[in-house]
C-alpha cells in the first residue's frame, strides 16, 4: 500500500519523466530538488516526533568513506547516464518508458549481480576504509537531535525560499 | 475529483506526501523507504534460476537473501501506483527515446539503449556499494540525519549533475 502511494506521488510529481530529471541535472528545472527537500523536511520532523513519542525507531545505515563516497560517485555517474534512479526507473517503466525497462532495470540487475560477485573482495577492502558505523549527525556533533533538526529545517526552508525567489 | 486526473501536482505537495509516507513506513512497518535492495534480491533470484543453490552461497546473498520481502513489495507497489497515476491522467505512453535525449542525440534507439544500460549497470553496482539509493539514502537516510546518507546523497547529486552536464553540454551540445 505504501508502495502504491509512493509510485502515485512520484508520477504526480513528474519525476518518473526522464525530461524532468535531466533538466534538473542541467539546473534548469528544480522539481526533483523541491520534492526531495520537502520530503526530507516533513519526514525528518515526523519521524523524529514519532521517535520522541516512542512510536518508532531510527534505522540509520552504517557507512564509511570508502563505501559512501566512492559508491556515491559510481551511482551518481550512472544516474547521469540513465536519467532515472532505482525508484523512478520502476515508475518510468510503469508509464511506458522502454529505455527504463531494457536499459535501466536490466542494467541495474546486472550491476547488482556483479556487485554480489565482487562483494567478498570489496568487503575486506575499500568498503571499510574510514569506517564510521551508523553514526547520525546529532551523535557525531554530540547535541540533541532537535537542535540539528531545527538547523536543517531552516536551511531547507531557506533554500526552497531562495529557489522560488529566483523564479526557478 | 479533478485533482486526481491532473498530470502534475505541486512539487511541495508531492514532497510532503512522500515525507508523510516515510513516517507511515516507520510507524507501521518499522522500515525506512528504499528501493535498490529489491533489485539486488531480484538479481539473486534470477541467478538462482540459472545457477541453482550455489547462488545462495555467495556472501552477499547470505546478507541479503534473494527473496520477496517488504521492500520488494514496495517497489512492486511503486510500479502499480505510477501506472495508476499515469493511466488516470492519460499520459501513459510507450516510448524508447525521451525528448531531451532526442534533441541532442537523435532518435536512435540503439544508442539510447546502450547508454541507459551502461548507466543502469553503474547504478546497480554503485547503489549496492554505497548501501542505498536516492530513496534509501537520499530521502530515508537524510531524514534520519544519518552521516552515511548525507555523504552519499551529496556525492550522488554532485556526480549526477557533473555527468549530465558533461554528457549534454559538451558531448551532445543541447
Amino acid at each position: 500500500m505504501i508502495g502504491i502511494g509512493f509510485g502515485f506521488f512520484l508520477h504526480k510529481g513528474g519525476v518518473t519523466d526522464y525530461n524532468v530529471i535531466i533538466n534538473q541535472l542541467l539546473l534548469k528545472d528544480f522539481t526533483v530538488v523541491k520534492i526531495m527537500l520537502t520530503a526530507v523536511l516533513v519526514g525528518m520532523i515526523g519521524v523524529h516526533l514519532l521517535r520522541s513519542l516512542g512510536l518508532a525507531e531510527l534505522h540509520p545505515k552504517p557507512g564509511s568513506i570508502g563505501a559512501s563516497l566512492v559508491g556515491g560517485l559510481i551511482f551518481g555517474v550512472g544516474f547521469g547516464l540513465l536519467g532515472y534512479c532505482p525508484g523512478t526507473v520502476a515508475g518510468a517503466f510503469a508509464t511506458g518508458a522502454l529505455d527504463a525497462l531494457f536499459g535501466g532495470i536490466l542494467g541495474m540487475l546486472i550491476g547488482a549481480g556483479l556487485f554480489a560477485q565482487f562483494y567478498p573482495k570489496l568487503e575486506s577492502g575499500i568498503l571499510h576504509k574510514g569506517d564510521f558505523g551508523s553514526k547520525t549527525l546529532p551523535t557525531l556533533i554530540g547535541v540533541n537531535a532537535w537542535i540539528v533538526i531545527l538547523v536543517v529545517s531552516l536551511l531547507i526552508a531557506g533554500l526552497l525560499w531562495g529557489l522560488e525567489k529566483a523564479g526557478l | 475529483m479533478e485533482w486526481l486526473t491532473m498530470a502534475r501536482w505541486s512539487p511541495y505537495a508531492v514532497g510532503a506526501g512522500i515525507g508523510l509516507l516515510s513516517c507511515l513506513a516507520f510507524l507501521l512497518s518499522d522500515k525506512p523507504l528504499g528501493c535498490s535492495t529489491a533489485f539486488a534480491r531480484t538479481s539473486g533470484m534470477l541467478e538462482r534460476i540459472f545457477r541453482g543453490k550455489r547462488t545462495l552461497e555467495k556472501a552477499y546473498y547470505q546478507k541479503f537473501t534473494p527473496s520477496v520481502d517488504w521492500e520488494w513489495m514496495l517497489v512492486a507497489g511503486l510500479i502499480a501506483g505510477a501506472y495508476l497515476s499515469s493511466a488516470i491522467s492519460g499520459d501513459f505512453q510507450v516510448l524508447w527515446v525521451p525528448d531531451v535525449w532526442r534533441a541532442g542525440a537523435g532518435d536512435g534507439k540503439l544508442l539510447r539503449w546502450i547508454v541507459a544500460l551502461a548507466g543502469g549497470i553503474l547504478i546497480g553496482f554503485g547503489s549496492r556499494w554505497a548501501g542505498g539509493c536516492t530513496s534509501g539514502h537520499g530521502i530515508s537516510g537524510t531524514l534520519q540525519l544519518a552521516l552515511s546518507s548525507w555523504i552519499a546523497a551529496v556525492c550522488f547529486f554532485f556526480f549526477f549533475i557533473a555527468t549530465a552536464m558533461l554528457l549534454f553540454r559538451f558531448i551532445l551540445q543541447v
